[in-house]
């Protein structure tokens, strides 16, 4: 088996002969001096770490003929994510979830007089929107293009696990405005989930954090909507993202595969 | 034939050559470390993974109840026709802790079943059975109607039309120094037998009692 050729790299990262007229190499303009230290930032950081292999490896990877805007719905759904993240972030530093009439006057507090509040609580609750019709879509290109068979089944079943998180992200942040919609259909969704055979009455137990709605519901909620499910979600990310890197993408299904000659074992 | 280098290898680590084996001893010093370890980290991670799990399900197994709430005196109640009344059913959470009971007295020609002194008052919850929503009595034509989904229940709460699994719940009443008052809900399946209360969306009927198990955390 011959050996795989190794990632290309970038022409513009490849090292460049100096520009004419400098003395061998040595920077002489402030930006040319500018972009030496970073460089050598980064080497400083490189010689411990050896990050730039990694980054190589996960970035610069050969993609098969046929990739196209299809395959960017998987980046998109991570975008809206971080967006999520970003905007819940600092959605916490006001939200008070205090179930007496805090957390609504809060929310209240963030939408009117909060420096951008409604056009940041605009992002997360819109946002959220889009994250779960991303997750659709994504999983769509995937079922239709083939992308879940050997070998990437276990990415499709981590993706699975993913849009489980987020169902869960948004039946949890559905809670938190806590006005009459999103006490109702709190209830509705627990009385839903009790009648799973069973385990399903304890589990809404388990969400309620007793037997009726009470305060410590919202923040229960809150402290999964914010601490638990997210860390669960990134974690799975990055193992969905290392799966991708180390299998690489599928052609589409209306390509034949022609592999590189020098990939082709003699034949006789 | 490769001839083996080690042809036989004995359990006993003195057998094996191990410098410093004890008489008698099969576990070597490094199979030792290593299950010490690995022990002592599982040993210190369930220190605090099993206490916080406890501290995150402890309230299913927790029973609260929430005594007898006082609604009204005897006579506010009439046999053929509810009257509302407010209780609190989780405390600290202002208004929305707050349920309606829908309150008659007894009426001997409808309700069958035998006179307790916790049934002298029927009392009907009125979080509706399918899901959970508020329903509403409506005096003229005698019915309980849920606004969420259309599930329609008559003067007793047995379901007459809609999604709903089973009648609405009820609350044990008694008469205590002259006022009427409201204590544990209980469950009643469609020929009106109490059962420890159930979450709405669960029957009660046939198999029903059994694939939803009535709760630690409200049983009666």
């Amino acid at each position: 088996m011959p050996k795989l050729p190794a990632p290309p790299i970038p022409p513009r990262f490849l090292p460049q002969p100096p520009p004419p007229g400098s003395q061998r190499g040595r920077p002489s303009t402030p930006l040319q001096k500018g972009a030496e230290a970073g460089k050598s930032a980064v080497d400083w950081i490189d010689e411990r770490t050896s990050l730039s292999g990694g980054v190589r490896w996960a970035l610069f990877r050969k993609v098969p003929k046929g990739t196209n805007w299809f395959y960017t719905l998987g980046s998109a759904t991570l975008i809206a994510f971080l967006s999520q993240a970003v905007t819940g972030v600092f959605l916490a530093m006001y939200y008070r979830p205090d179930a007496a009439g805090g957390a609504y006057e809060s929310v209240r507090y963030i939408t009117n007089d909060v420096f951008l509040g409604q056009f940041v609580r605009g992002m997360h609750k819109w946002g959220s929107s889009v994250m779960v019709i991303l997750v659709f879509l994504h999983m769509g290109r995937t079922f239709f293009f083939g992308a879940y068979k050997y070998p990437r089944e276990l990415n499709w079943v981590i993706g699975v696990v993913l849009l489980i998180l987020t169902m869960l992200m948004s039946f949890t942040g559905y809670l938190l405005p806590f006005d009459q919609r999103s006490y109702w259909a709190t209830i509705v969704g627990v009385n839903i989930n009790g009648t799973g055979p069973l385990l399903g009455p304890y589990l809404s137990d388990f969400l309620r954090g007793g037997p009726e709605f009470s305060a410590t519901t919202l923040s229960r909620f809150y402290s999964i909507h914010m601490l638990l499910v997210p860390g669960a979600i990134a974690a799975m990310i990055g193992a969905h993202l290392y799966l991708v890197a180390k299998l690489g993408t599928t052609a589409p299904p209306w390509l034949r595969a022609t592999p590189e000659p020098e990939l082709v074992e003699e034949r006789l | 034939m490769a001839p083996t280098r080690r042809p036989s290898k004995s359990k006993y680590t003195a057998d094996r050559g191990i410098p410093g084996a004890f008489e008698g001893e099969t576990v070597t010093r490094r199979r030792f470390m290593t299950g010490t370890a690995h022990g002592a980290g599982a040993l210190a991670t369930m220190g605090f993974a099993l206490p916080a799990l406890a501290f995150a399900i402890g309230p299913i197994f927790k029973n609260n109840s929430l005594g007898w709430q006082t609604v009204g005196t005897p006579d506010m109640f009439p046999a053929d026709n509810y009257i509302p009344a407010v209780i609190v059913i989780a405390p600290g959470l202002g208004e929305a802790g707050n349920s309606t009971v829908y309150i008659r007295a007894r009426n001997p020609s409808i309700d069958t079943t035998a006179p307790t002194q916790f049934n002298r008052w029927v009392a009907i919850s009125t979080r509706c059975a399918h899901l959970g929503c508020p329903v509403r009595w409506v005096p003229a034509s005698e019915r309980f109607i849920c606004p969420c989904h259309g599930g329609v229940y008559d003067l007793q709460g047995v379901r007459v039309g809609g999604p709903p699994p089973r009648p609405l719940d009820r609350f044990l009443t008694r008469l205590h120094e002259g006022y009427v008052q409201v204590g544990p809900r209980f469950s009643v399946n469609s020929e009106l037998r109490a059962f420890s209360p159930r979450d709405p969306g669960e029957p009660l009927d046939g198999i029903g009692q059994y694939l939803y198990p009535s709760r630690p955390s409200v049983r009666i």
